[in-house]
């Protein structure tokens, strides 16, 4: 399996020109000035730096897009996809002190926004567990061998309608975006800062428990980059069969 | 370090010749997904070797007893039992499959002529007896040879039944199911040195069962957030120290290590400990019960060099397994690129750190597209302590001596499958000229990857788990 990092022998120094407490000091692809393909414009001798921000950029993509592509039938690697949060968190909040990362809503939020970045709250939701109900495995001595978790349809068929529309909604913004893949348009990603942030931050982590929701999924599907792993599976016959039942729940 | 320099045995008693001994697995290319091997494990004795699968299945192999007739070739392992041990389900309620992979396998130790194993896939965790049948009765007074019962009324005369043998049958039988207490994934089960509790961990619970009883279980580590939007840590492996048996040890995705002591008076001498080198203080019977509302537990974990920090540290730092030595004095941990060996009563950095394929370092970013990143490799202790093995790609394994701090890399393929024939060292090229029988780095097959391996409790004898097939290598000194 050929890597595509860069070619053999680039130098990587342990921090990019102009970026003092970058955090790809590693590990990432480094273009080399000649590459004529460099969508900053291909001049010679640019500056490392907006190559270091498309990098990152490309990073939080994929990250993102790894986080969607969770399994549909089985239910996801939860420590792969905590790590993978913990990334974007990371990518984000590095982002956030750049100023690159332009949040719309007021500053007033102050930092609840910021500590809200990416919520891993659908993402955990794959136990099936809402917040604040007891969620005890097994309790200690109580004999007790049913399974203990009364379930709710994924999305809360409890007068959620209103917030489906919001996934879709969510849903069909953020696969534009990826689409586009365009510098800044994560911006767009996260612009609705207010409680449809949520949607986006279940959107984003969870197609946990299999819950793809209708048209968006399928466009997305042929288009994006799925990533090699043979876990992953995103055939539209079960992605159908999927929401066949959540239909009938 | 890629490996030990040029070919050929390595002078000094203390080296081991690695030989192939036997390979066990389809020859075919096309691999089945259901027959990749996901557990290994010798049992106390070193006389059976379990293996689990993707597809449920345990397969144990039993070491032949030595042939007289044939002083110089070792007991070799075969075929012994196969039973299915866990089955693929459904669960309804989330709408979701539950995998009927084997996670793991840990032996009993042998109390009677039966052997006793626990397996584990995602959720449910099962006992099995497996036991040998060699003779079977005859001369039944109610039924027939053919098994037809008779009528009593017809009956005569009485018979004793007498013992006949009959060929060898190995039977397995679930005799436990611990099920219904895990939400999340296990990854992992440890016996205790009691012999009668044994550990289940998820990803954020640790539950502590008793052999007999199935219905209940005591959670003795929840790092669950209450608020699931703060999870930002799992639990990625758990232990039992092999002699005490209040003692276990689990890891975490953020690279920490927790030793914990399930005795609550142990807490004061902890805390003590925790707060600087010297005698352990004398504690007020105040500080005693604040200490009781601290974390019970000294946390090992290695500052990280913040030269080398990027958006991959946090996830190359997560501990894929974690082993206490036979001993009990060490522990090691594996992480993506490196296996750390820690001094139980030094918490605040390993006292060794071998690098397992340090090459990867610069590939990080497309071992993180590719999903390499999240590979879990285990390791493993040689029964005395002296040496360690892990995994590594391209079919590729790395052994450490710890005592003449020599390493080698060596590979499980067909190839190298001659009876008895030494394994050759080998080496990745990581840049500059390659050297003839050197591999580059970017010609390594990472679909290739050992992430099991199992090493003989007593004597130089691997197992090591490649895809389908399952490798046992000796070492040449008998």
């Amino acid at each position: 399996m050929p890597f595509q990092d860069g070619p053999a022998g680039a130098p990587r120094s342990g921090a990019l020109e102009g970026s003092e407490g970058r955090m790809f000091a590693r590990g990432l692809k480094r273009k080399s000035s000649e590459d004529a393909e460099d969508a900053d414009g291909g001049v010679a001798g640019l500056p490392a730096a907006p190559s270091y921000t498309l990098q990152r950029q490309s990073l939080l993509d994929m990250s993102l897009v790894k986080l969607q592509l969770c399994h549909m039938l089985v239910e996801p690697n939860l420590c792969r996809s905590v790590l993978i949060a913990n990334t974007v968190r990371q990518i984000q909040e590095e982002m956030t002190q750049d100023g690159t990362w332009r949040v719309v809503a007021p500053q007033a939020a102050g930092r609840a926004p910021l500590d809200r970045l990416v919520s891993t709250e659908i993402l955990c939701r794959s136990g099936r567990e809402q917040e604040g109900e007891g969620d005890c495995p097994l309790p200690d001595p109580a004999p007790g061998q049913a399974p203990r978790r009364p379930q709710s349809s994924p999305w809360g068929l409890d007068g959620s309608r209103e917030g489906r529309g919001g996934f879709q909604k969510s849903l069909d913004h953020i696969f534009e975006t990826l689409e586009n893949k365009t510098p800044g348009s994560v911006e767009e990603l996260f612009s609705d800062v207010d409680s449809s942030y949520y949607d986006l931050d279940a959107v984003l982590t969870g197609m946990v428990g299999g819950a793809p929701t209708g048209p968006g999924l399928p466009a997305f599907a042929p288009t994006a980059a799925a990533p090699p792993s043979s876990t992953c599976r995103s055939d539209l016959g079960e992605l159908e069969h999927t929401v066949e039942i959540l239909v009938e729940t | 370090m890629a490996g030990a320099g040029g070919g050929g045995c390595p002078a000094g008693g203390n080296d081991l010749q690695w030989c192939f001994s036997q390979v066990k697995g389809a020859i075919d290319e096309d691999v089945a997904e259901a027959d990749i091997i996901s557990t290994v494990e010798f049992n106390y004795s070193g006389d059976l070797l379990a293996t689990g699968d993707k597809g449920g299945r345990v397969v144990i192999f039993q070491r032949e007893q030595e042939n007289k007739s044939r002083p110089h070739s070792r007991g070799e392992y075969n075929v012994y039992s196969t039973f299915q041990s866990h089955e693929p389900e459904f669960d309804y309620l989330k709408s979701l499959e539950i995998e009927e992979k084997i996670n793991k396998i840990r032996w009993l130790p042998q109390q009677n002529a039966a052997h006793f194993l626990l397996s584990t896939n995602d959720k449910t965790i099962k006992l099995w007896k497996i036991s040998e049948r060699d003779k079977r009765a005859e001369g039944y007074n109610l039924k027939d040879e053919d098994g037809r019962l008779r009528d009593p009324f017809r009956i005569t005369a009485l018979r004793v039944p007498i013992l006949k043998p009959m060929d060898l049958m190995v039977e397995a039988s679930p005799r436990r199911i611990f099920a219904n207490a895990h939400t999340y994934h296990i990854n992992s089960i440890s016996v205790n040195s009691d012999h009668e509790t044994y550990l289940s961990a998820d990803d954020l619970r640790i539950n502590l069962w008793h052999l007999e009883i199935t219905d209940r279980s005591f959670n003795i580590v929840d790092i669950k957030p209450v608020n699931m939007e703060e999870l930002t840590e799992v639990i990625t492996a758990a232990e039992f120290h092999p002699h005490q048996c209040n003692v276990f040890v689990y890891s975490s995705s953020k690279g920490t290590i927790r030793l914990c002591d399930m005795r609550s008076s142990a807490l004061c001498d902890r805390h003590s400990k925790l707060t600087g080198p010297g005698p352990p203080l004398e504690v007020s019977e105040a500080q005693k019960v604040k200490a009781r509302k601290l974390t019970d537990w000294k946390v090992f974990e290695e500052p990280e060099d913040p030269s080398s920090r990027s958006f991959f540290s946090e996830i190359i730092s997560s501990i894929s397994d974690v082993r206490f030595s036979h001993s009990g004095r060490y522990m090691m941990t594996r992480d993506y690129l490196s296996v750390k060996v820690w001094d139980l009563n030094m918490e605040s950095r390993p006292v060794e750190t071998h690098q397992v394929h340090e090459y990867l370092r610069s590939k990080l970013c497309s071992l993180y597209e590719n999903d390499c990143i999240f590979d879990k490799f285990e390791c493993c202790w040689g029964g005395s302590d002296s040496a360690i093995m892990t995994g590594s790609y391209n079919n590729f394994f790395r052994m450490f001596d710890r005592n003449t701090r020599r390493d080698v890399t060596l590979e499980a393929s067909r190839e190298n499958s001659k009876p008895r024939a030494s394994l050759k060292p080998r080496k990745v090229c990581t840049g500059g000229k390659r050297k003839k029988d050197e591999i580059s780095v970017d010609s390594l097959d990472f679909n290739k990857k050992i992430l099991h391996t199992a090493w003989h409790p007593a004597e130089n004898i691997i197992a090591v788990a490649a895809t389908n097939n399952l490798y046992i290598f000796q070492d040449k000194v008998n």
